[in-house]
């Protein structure tokens, strides 16, 4: 058996899983990453028009701090976030930009004097400040009062990933390519690293660690179509699952981003809509503003997905051999503005749908492409109930995106969270200098992994690995989507724990234990079905709206009920169900208690604690005439930071002494 | 239109699995009935999921930015996730990209080559490493620059320029195209204090930008556009001047 040690273990080698393993590395400790592909190819290329921080230097981004960003975060969020964390995010969110600039990331920058943006359907005319030329410039995406989203054109996450990636190389960071984490080794109360395989060779090897970090992005591909890479599996969350001790929060919220290209389901950006692009119906139509008179295109992500699918419910979708469409028209913006400002979604439109973006519509619809949800973890990136598991960024339910994540928020996240969590794991390596674990642990799970492959490739199963994956996708797809109901989620349940019990009799026709396709799907399908499982189960139970989670017999939001996370745990190997648990969300501690987000109408059973907390946070504000927004903000809730990144963030008009 | 009568296409793969005893290299031919909208993404899975379990390949973002699917098709190394079967013959011919070493079929090692030559020229921004206060506002930098940066950052490491490459099949150690642009990238970037002399300790002999031979292969096949052969040109040009001093 093969065992390598290291101090910390890094599983994903995406923005977050980088971030942390430089972070921890930059403070002395050894660090092996682990990951299915090359670096680069990771999800987070994908991330194409930016990322959020509040820097202020655009005109369009004047007045805008941490304040304004934490309200946007939370209102998102459809107060399903933990504001701790979602304090911690936007005070770090402008540093994790400027490191990240002083790396290499070349920004786009702000541009004196007048220039042409599209607003609302019409040509204006901005006026750059000329003190913020040559500043780190932003674009307007969804949800947000301000244009806050910065980017680089729109291979934002391209460019994030390729600066932290040969930073991780300039580190001299160990990565270990094409390896992938099948089980955690732990003892029930801590977690010592992992059981791997090597996807070429088929070796199974034991990493032992004194912290483990899961970041594996998320669980999109349980659906049919989705926009997130096929790697996005959900194969980190799945293994934390399935220690029965760490429990994944929220599963059941699921974004599904409004613009995605019909039928091959990849992402044209939001920054198409930032930028001025409008959604058109069959009769070339511009219906948003009915819906949403104020935000119109650039309301909240849940909330256009919806709008979009209520009016193709109206009959006004376009008709075509892969079910209705709407169009995305950016011919408005001018050619050179798409060619250059949207020029991944220039080629992406050339080559997967043969038009030209800058002269033809594009058609979109509704798909799967966030998962809220993942390894539930407090602050500090740490799993509450199984020591030494960590996790960061899509895979985790940190949990600062609630039931509804702002785009440019995502890869916002994975490097402020991988900076945090980084300086947290370094403080836990030099406090728990001694960790003992036993061969005998390593042995047992070292060896109920082989038997399990052993199982795949020479038992007398009889199922179809890529049958189970493509029933589990269409019952995602068909009965946990947008819209849900209660009929359909208890048959998603119902037939989903029917494919996970089938799964445990899967027959790999390819008997090959080294490099070997089928064999991947055939476990890897097993631990989908247990996330499915907890979408759908956790889905079937929220019975009220909340962000993302949109149920037609339920329609309105229940603070008085609901204001609670979902942990859902798998307990044994013989569970077919996941159990659920529920954790309060506490009114009375939140800087920013329940409100309306402001569309729609207000559809809101409200919690008692809400009007009481109102009341007491009037009375701390009464009580604080002269004081400035921070001493305020510190008066509602005051949250945990590494003392590295506490510092105010500097802006054009909030200069450091 | 051709597809809508739905040709049979004949697909046919190199197969070799290095990591099997006794396999040797083999052409097999696949059948597949098109439909509207194929890529050879969607073909290389059907293939998989109904005929060849065991056939190896490599698809991430499948939407022609991550870079993981480089292959010869048809004699030319494109991305296949991006390629539609509509653009191509009946017959439709796939073998791994050369020079990177095989994992199996049509997968090969991009990402441990591309490592290598990052290690090798030092792709990241070379500062003073100065202790920065990132609460404070970020330098600033001309807009134009930044564009200028990003137009060489979109490189995505895909290998189709060196496997379209002529003087690596010569000269194994040669940088390539992707090791120059890389070069090309950091040299416009005013965040990177390296000079050119510092550039010349790097590329400046026959295994860097003096071995390339301007067939223009790299260039010809860059899904991306990238203006590889400028930029070769005018790193020589820099570094030819700086020879003669």
């Amino acid at each position: 058996m093969k065992v390598i040690y290291t101090d910390a273990l890094v599983i994903g080698a995406g923005l977050a899983g980088l971030r942390v393993a430089t972070g921890i590395k930059d403070r002395g400790h050894d660090v092996i990453v682990l990951s299915l592909i090359p670096p680069k190819r990771s999800h987070s290329a994908a991330a194409q028009g930016g990322m959020q921080a509040s820097l202020a230097n655009s005109a369009k981004g004047q007045g805008d701090n941490e304040d304004v960003h934490f309200a946007d975060t939370v209102k998102g969020s459809d107060w399903g976030c933990d504001q701790d964390v979602a304090r911690m995010f936007v005070n770090t969110a402008p540093k994790a930009i400027r490191e990240l600039a002083n790396w290499g990331v070349p920004w786009n920058r702000v541009r004196k004097g007048k220039r042409e943006a599209v607003i609302n359907a019409e040509k204006v005319t901005i006026t750059e400040n000329e003190k913020a030329h040559g500043l780190i410039t932003s674009r307007d995406f969804g949800g947000t009062k301000k244009w806050r989203t910065c980017y680089v054109s729109d291979g934002t996450g391209h460019s994030m990933l390729y600066v932290m990636s040969d930073r991780s190389i300039k580190q001299e960071i160990e990565i270990h390519e094409r390896i992938e984490a099948t089980a955690l080794i732990h003892d029930g109360e801590r977690c010592s690293g992992c059981i791997a395989r090597n996807l070429i060779t088929g070796e199974l090897i034991a990493y032992i660690a004194k912290a483990t970090t899961i970041a594996t992005g998320g669980y999109g591909r349980i659906y049919k179509v989705s926009t997130n890479a096929i790697i996005s599996e959900g194969i980190g969350t799945a293994i934390a699952l399935e220690t029965g001790i760490a429990a994944l929060g929220n599963m059941e919220a699921v974004q599904f981003h409004p613009t995605a290209i019909v039928p091959a389901g990849i992402l044209t950006t939001e920054g198409c809509r930032g930028d001025g692009g409008v959604l058109l119906d069959v009769d070339g139509y511009r219906f948003m503003p009915d819906y949403e008179p104020d935000k119109k295109e650039l309301a909240s992500r849940d909330v256009v997905s919806r709008r979009m699918t209520e009016h193709i419910r109206k009959g006004k979708g376009v008709k075509s051999r892969y079910g209705d469409h709407l169009w995305l028209d950016i011919t408005i913006l001018g050619r050179k503005h798409v060619e250059k400002n949207l020029r991944e979604v220039f080629e992406i439109c050339k080559y997967f749908l043969g038009i030209d973006a800058a002269k033809d519509w594009i058609p979109v619809r509704p798909t799967q492409h966030y998962s809220m949800g993942g390894i539930k973890t407090c602050y500090t990136g740490e799993s509450p109930t199984l020591k030494g598991l960590w996790s960061a960024g899509e895979a985790a339910c940190w949990d600062m995106h609630g039931f509804n994540r702002l785009g440019g928020n995502s890869v916002a996240e994975t490097v402020v969270a991988g900076m945090l969590v980084a300086e947290y794991i370094s403080e836990d390596l030099e406090k728990n200098n001694n960790v003992s674990i036993s061969t005998a642990l390593i042995e047992k799970f070292y060896n109920a992994e082989k038997e399990k492959i052993d199982q795949l490739l020479n038992g007398n199963g009889t199922e179809s690995a890529f049958e189970l994956r493509d029933a589990m996708e269409t019952i995602m797809m068909d009965k946990v989507g947008i819209f849900r109901n209660g009929d359909d989620l208890i048959d998603a349940v119902n037939e989903l724990e029917e494919l996970y019990k089938r799964s445990k009799n899967i027959k790999v026709s390819y008997n090959s234990s080294a490099s070997n396709p089928e064999l991947v799907t055939a476990y890897r399908v097993q631990k989908m079905l247990k996330l499915a499982l907890c979408v759908a189960l956790g889905a079937e139970q929220r019975i009220e709206s909340r962000g993302a989670h949109a149920r037609e017999d339920y329609p309105e939001r229940n603070d008085r009920d609901w204001l609670k996370r979902t942990l859902a745990t798998w307990d044994s190997d013989d569970a077919t169900l996941p159990k659920l648990d529920y954790e309060p969300l506490d009114i009375m501690k939140m800087e920013m208690p329940p409100g309306s987000r402001g569309y729609g109408k207000d559809n809101i059973w409200h919690h008692p604690d809400t009007a009481k907390r109102e009341k007491e946070i009037e009375g701390i504000k009464a009580n604080m005439p002269n004081a400035d927004r921070f001493e305020i903000q510190k008066a509602l809730l005051d949250y945990p930071l590494p003392n590295k990144y506490k510092g105010k963030n500097e802006r054009l008009i909030e200069p450091l002494s | 239109m051709s597809e809508e009568k739905g040709r049979l296409l004949k697909i046919k793969i190199l197969r070799y699995d290095p990591k099997v005893k006794g396999s040797i290299p083999e052409v097999k031919t696949y059948r597949v009935k098109e439909a509207p909208g194929m890529t050879l993404f969607i073909v290389l899975n059907e293939i998989r999921e109904k005929q060849e379990p065991s056939l190896q390949y490599d698809f991430v973002c499948r939407a022609g930015i991550c870079g993981s699917c480089g292959m010869i098709i048809n004699g030319r190394p494109s991305l296949a996730c991006r390629t539609s079967t509509k653009s191509l013959p009946v017959e439709i011919r796939l073998a791994p990209l050369p020079v990177f070493e095989l994992i199996g079929d049509l997968s090969v090692n991009t990402g441990k080559w591309m490592r290598r030559m990052s290690e090798r020229l030092e792709t990241w921004v070379h500062d003073k490493e100065k202790e920065i206060d990132f609460s404070k506002i970020e330098e600033k930098m001309d807009p134009d620059k930044a564009e200028e940066i990003y137009e060489l950052d979109r490189c995505i490491e895909c290998g189709c320029c060196v496997a379209g490459c002529g003087t690596i099949r010569m000269k194994e150690d040669f940088v390539g195209a992707v090791g120059l642009n890389k070069i090309a990238r950091f040299e416009v970037d005013p965040r990177d204090n390296r000079t050119h002399d510092d550039f010349y300790e790097l590329i400046g002999d026959e295994n860097g930008v003096f071995g390339c031979m301007s067939l223009m292969g790299c260039e010809d096949v860059c899904p991306k556009d990238l203006p590889l052969q400028h930029k070769i040109a005018y790193i020589r040009r820099k570094l030819v001047a700086l020879k003669n001093k």
